[in-house]
């Protein structure tokens, strides 16, 4: 499989400005030291607790944000040294979904202005008609009918807003695209029609994904692997069911198993999380889990573990190769479970 | 876990009847239709349902905290202790909310206030209350902060709220809702906001809290993953009715209501991780707004059950349909369950 | 889907701000309503009044100075040289007006465009020019338009400038608060993402988010401008007679308040009347525009 999006070494620091003079005292590490390659055409779920850094990575793969340091390569040609022109071509090949259907979408613009523009910008060629033919077609393809683009984001639930903004994305027909926790806001029933929507279209478009999240259970079901993040480093990247089968950080472990199951008789053995999130302001030396890892030796505190790899396409970033992790579901076929037919 | 011993003992809150409308531009609007509903001490009582279905708005009556007369008008009984509390005075109604009725919202940022030390803020719950000396409120707060897992707490009672981190906050808010013993808790969606790890210890919290004082608790959500962590028993509501109740098991492994088992179907499983399983389960279409309900049974425009003629016209009362502990709001129950058997049989 | 209505779509207004629920709640703000029928009302008599009386305002008829209302064809009596009080502030009024209109627009636009280009690009541009705005807002206004005024050939033109020189700060205040507010907004992200060009995004995004407010804050400086133009002119560095203004027609009344007080009454009211209204319209604007108050 061949590299689509790669981030070398990337990093997000921002300044945190302080005192009367207002000099810069400190730093949020938001991203620190990312690597990270997204092969052509998979959906790579990035997962990890609010605030450790996924829609930052996400905005710097993106280049809404340049990283203060490291580089994001487009298939192999560096994106974070690029001019605001020199971006433009790569524009249409990145999109990007949003969290809140709510802020996404312009009050005062139709579907129909909101899915046009950026074919404006992109294909400028175009006549009116061309892209508001466009416009239309990409709304049935998120299934939404096309009467409906001549209306405004108040007249949608949250669902719908969602599929707009997904429409927005594919318009322009892109080879990569972010999804920053698209489905959070919405209610179970209607996060299964989006999720099912992204499984589709990915399919189809051949898409390469990355799609954030904090939900364990929509991860499983959408990713091919999972990159688990935690104060700005990425702790462990594998397919996603060796992950949640054969997790190898610590991390991971106990992430996975405060994920609660609607499942009788989930209930129960946790591996605790010990003590309190670390100020990103002041992450802890050596590894930045080691505060709160239950399985953390005097070698943690020295030691900056790197991403090894522990099994194939399986890396994690532990010094502790002794230690056997509990995973989150036992590798046996389940049984199959009652589906509704649509 | 205690498991409740229902008919034996009163329950700590019996609801009956509960009718909650709310006027706008001279129209009332009903968004909760007249609901039953008990809870026994040391019980568990789990009400999901997707947004917009009326779960706050229950627990606010409950509270009695929602707008006055002139707004919304609240029918029914919620009888704590043989009081109804909505025919008290606002008055009489503040002395029950702590001692005997307590709540957690949603959101742990704006249920403190940032200008207190969470000390202060606590002490001042019991103040009301109590007649005890200053360096007994201080003891009670210390041994709540305690109680609800907060580390040094001698150092946290004089933090300010913004200096911690959301997880902190809601367990000061959970001390505090604890502070003066209350029978029932009601939780709205107390965890929503928090990371999952977090979110495991506030549940498991709350979980050890109820072994050891025995209260009843309302807890709201619409993740059935925290139902499954928390509840004995689980209602579902839909557009304000309770359309299946039940103990946990039941309801989770044997849904009855088209819409619970379209909610159950919908949720992806850890279990299913990587294994591409396949499209999810989705209901079509939208809650209905309330105020535009459509007649006869509210889900009938979504349900894959659904029959003209029938569903559309009657709407179904919450019957056992021969399983009295697990009742449910359907007119096709009956033929929905013969045909589960043969999918089974298949 | 067979999930959602097929229902045909609802035409789209171009000017949604004044459609529905926010029309009907300016027109139930009584005071915003009495505000706009009597500016409408002043508005057509200054301008077409004067087509309905003999007189013109230049006309001078020594035998009828000092004539009091009512007298004869002068409604509003005569002043001190003998011309027709109506006819002079029918034609005060429609400098008054057009100065106070003009003097909007001009500070609305120099006010929105500073405000926009603040909060759009934020960082250290925000910070310059808001220190510019501060600065202009903490010279004291009115002595800076009379040293202005008093250096200038005080034309009804030089008037405007001068006045939307003095009066943009708070428009762009406004606008500089509400842009800020849209262009963290995920949509400009989004529009930034497609690589929209600056000015698109705030004059095609961001703009029309934020023109409720800037139509209140317009209203608020008509009727600032109105006062300023009678203050400055009553000062003596406005208008300059035999150009009629209502503020110089008060000028002139000042030593006849007791013999003829309605030479300074009329004008009084007129301004009083201008000033008012379009401060209800204002406050009518604001509780119907007011994004938090429309469901
Ligand atoms: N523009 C910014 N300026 C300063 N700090 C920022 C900025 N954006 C993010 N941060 C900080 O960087 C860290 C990572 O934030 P980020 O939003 O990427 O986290 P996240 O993993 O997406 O969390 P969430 O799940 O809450 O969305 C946080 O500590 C955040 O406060
Ligand atoms: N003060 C109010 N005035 C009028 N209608 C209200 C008011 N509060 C709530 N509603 C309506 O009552 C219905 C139920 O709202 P409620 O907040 O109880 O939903 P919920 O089930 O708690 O949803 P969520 O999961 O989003 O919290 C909604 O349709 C809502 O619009
Ligand atoms: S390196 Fe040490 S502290 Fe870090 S995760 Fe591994 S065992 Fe825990
Ligand atoms: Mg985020
Ligand atoms: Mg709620």
């Amino acid at each position: 499989m061949s590299t689509l999006i790669e981030a070398v070494d990337l990093k997000q620091h921002y300044p945190v400005r302080q005192g009367l003079l207002g000099r810069q005292t400190a730093a949020v590490k938001a991203v620190d030291g990312v690597n990270l390659r997204i092969h052509r055409g998979e959906v790579l779920g990035l997962v990890g607790e609010s605030g450790s850094g996924k829609s930052t990575l996400g905005r710097n793969l993106m280049m809404m944000e340049r990283p203060t340091s490291g580089a994001v390569l487009y298939e192999g040609s560096d994106l974070a040294g690029r001019s605001h022109k020199a971006l433009h071509p790569y524009r249409r090949k990145m999109q990007m979904v949003f969290q809140d259907p709510f802020s996404s979408l312009n009050p005062r613009m139709t579907v129909e202005d909101s899915l046009t523009m950026p074919l404006r910008f992109h294909q400028p060629e175009l006549s009116a008609a061309q892209r508001r033919d466009a416009a239309a077609e990409t709304l049935e393809r998120v299934g939404l009918p096309r009467s409906m683009i001549t209306r405004y984001p108040h007249e949608f639930s949250g669902g719908q807003r969602q599929r707009i903004g997904i429409a927005r994305g594919l318009i322009v027909r892109p080879e990569f695209m972010v999804a920053d926790e698209p489905v959070s806001a919405l209610d179970v029933s209607v996060q299964a029609q989006v999720l099912n929507l992204f499984s589709e279209i990915r399919e189809s478009l051949g898409l390469t994904l990355l799609f954030v999240t904090h939900d364990l259970a929509v991860v499983g079901h959408i990713a091919d692997r999972v990159a688990v993040m935690y104060l700005g480093q990425i702790m462990e990247i594998a397919p996603t069911r060796a992950l949640f089968t054969a997790p190898k950080h610590p991390y991971t472990e106990t992430l996975l198993s405060a994920a609660p199951q609607p499942t009788v008789g989930a209930r129960g053995a946790r591996i605790p999380m010990k003590g309190e999130p670390p100020s990103p302001l002041s992450p802890p030396s050596g590894c930045v889990f080691r505060t709160r890892c239950s399985h953390a030796t005097p070698e943690c505190d020295a030691a900056h573990p790197e991403l090894r790899s522990r099994a194939p396409g399986h890396l994690s970033a532990c010094i502790r190769d002794d230690i056997s992790l509990v995973p989150a579901v036992s590798d046996r076929p389940t049984s199959p479970r009652r589906k509704q037919s649509a | 876990m205690t498991t409740p011993s229902s008919s034996t003992t009163d329950p700590v809150l019996s609801v009956r009847d509960l009718t909650i409308r709310f006027k706008a531009r001279g129209r009332e609007t009903p968004v909760v239709h007249g609901i039953d509903f008990d809870i026994h001490g040391g019980e568990t009582l789990a009400l999901v349902g997707e947004s917009g279905s009326g779960k706050s708005v229950t627990s606010f009556a409950l509270m009695r905290l929602l707008p006055d007369a002139r707004h919304c008008t609240i029918e029914g009984q919620v009888n704590i202790g043989g009081v109804n509390l909505l025919e008290l005075t606002e008055r009489k109604m503040t002395s029950v909310r702590g001692p005997k009725i307590a709540m957690i919202f949603q959101e742990p940022l704006t249920s403190l206030n940032p200008v207190h030390r969470v000390g202060d803020q606590i002490a001042e719950a019991i103040r009301y209350h109590r007649k005890m000396t200053r360096a007994q409120i201080r003891d009670r707060v210390l041994e709540l902060l305690t109680l609800v897992g907060i580390p040094d707490p001698e150092r946290r009672m004089s933090a300010y709220p913004g200096a911690m981190s959301g997880g902190m906050r809601q367990r000061v808010v959970i001390a505090m809702a604890l502070a003066l013993e209350p029978d029932l808790l009601i939780a709205d969606e107390p965890t929503t906001a928090l990371d999952v790890t977090v979110q495991a210890q506030i549940l498991e919290l709350l979980r050890d809290i109820q072994n050891r004082t025995g209260m009843a608790m309302l807890f709201i959500t619409h993740d059935f993953g925290v139902v499954a962590e928390i509840a004995d028993r689980v209602m579902v509501m839909y557009s304000g009715r309770i359309v299946e109740e039940g103990r946990l098991e039941d309801v989770l492994t044997q849904p009855r209501m088209p819409y619970t088992q379209g909610l159950l179907s919908s949720v992806p499983r850890l279990e299913d991780a990587g294994l591409r399983t396949g499209a999810l389960g989705t209901i079509e279409g939208f809650v209905p707004t309330a105020g535009n309900l459509p007649d006869g049974c509210s889900f009938h425009p979504r349900c894959p059950h659904a029959r003209p003629g029938v569903c559309d016209t009657a709407m179904p009362a919450l019957e056992p349909h021969g399983r009295p502990d697990h009742p449910v709001r359907c007119l096709r129950i009956e033929d929905i369950a013969a045909s589960d058997m043969e999918d089974l049989s298949v | 889907m067979s999930a959602i209505s097929d229902a045909p779509a609802r035409r789209p207004s171009p000017l949604r701000v004044f459609t529905g629920p926010r029309m009907r709640k300016f027109m139930r703000h009584r005071l915003a309503m009495l505000g706009l029928i009597m500016i409408v009302g002043l508005t057509l008599t200054c301008f077409f009044g004067p087509y309905l009386l003999p007189y013109d305002e230049l006309y001078i008829d020594l035998r009828a100075r000092f004539s009091p209302p009512l007298t004869e064809n002068h409604i509003l009596g005569t002043d001190p040289l003998g011309r027709d009080i109506a006819a002079r502030l029918f034609s005060a009024g429609q400098i008054s007006l057009t100065v106070g209109f003009t003097a909007m627009v001009l500070s609305t636009l120099i006010g929105t465009v500073i405000g926009l280009v603040a909060g759009y690009f934020g960082g250290w541009t925000r910070t310059g020019l808001m220190r510019i705005v501060d600065a202009f807002l903490s010279f004291p206004s009115i002595f800076l338009m009379l040293t202005l005024a008093a250096f200038l050939q005080p034309s009804p033109t030089m008037i405007t400038l001068i006045i939307a020189v003095t009066s943009w700060m708070e428009v762009a205040r406004i606008v500089e608060a509400e842009v800020r507010g849209q262009a963290s907004r995920d949509f400009t992200a989004a529009a930034r993402m497609i690589g929209a060009p600056h000015w698109w995004i705030m004059l095609r995004e961001i703009l029309p988010n934020v023109t409720g407010p800037i139509i209140v804050a317009a209203t608020l400086t008509v009727a600032r401008a109105i006062l300023l133009e009678a203050y400055i002119s009553f000062l003596g560095y406005g208008i300059q007679p035999p150009l009629p203004s209502w503020g110089n027609m008060l000028n002139n009344a000042q030593q006849y308040l007791e013999s003829a007080p309605w030479l300074a009454i009329v004008p009084g009211v007129a301004i009083t009347m201008a000033v008012t209204s379009f401060n209800f319209i204002g406050d009518g604007l604001r509780d119907a525009l007011d994004a938090r108050s429309v469901k």
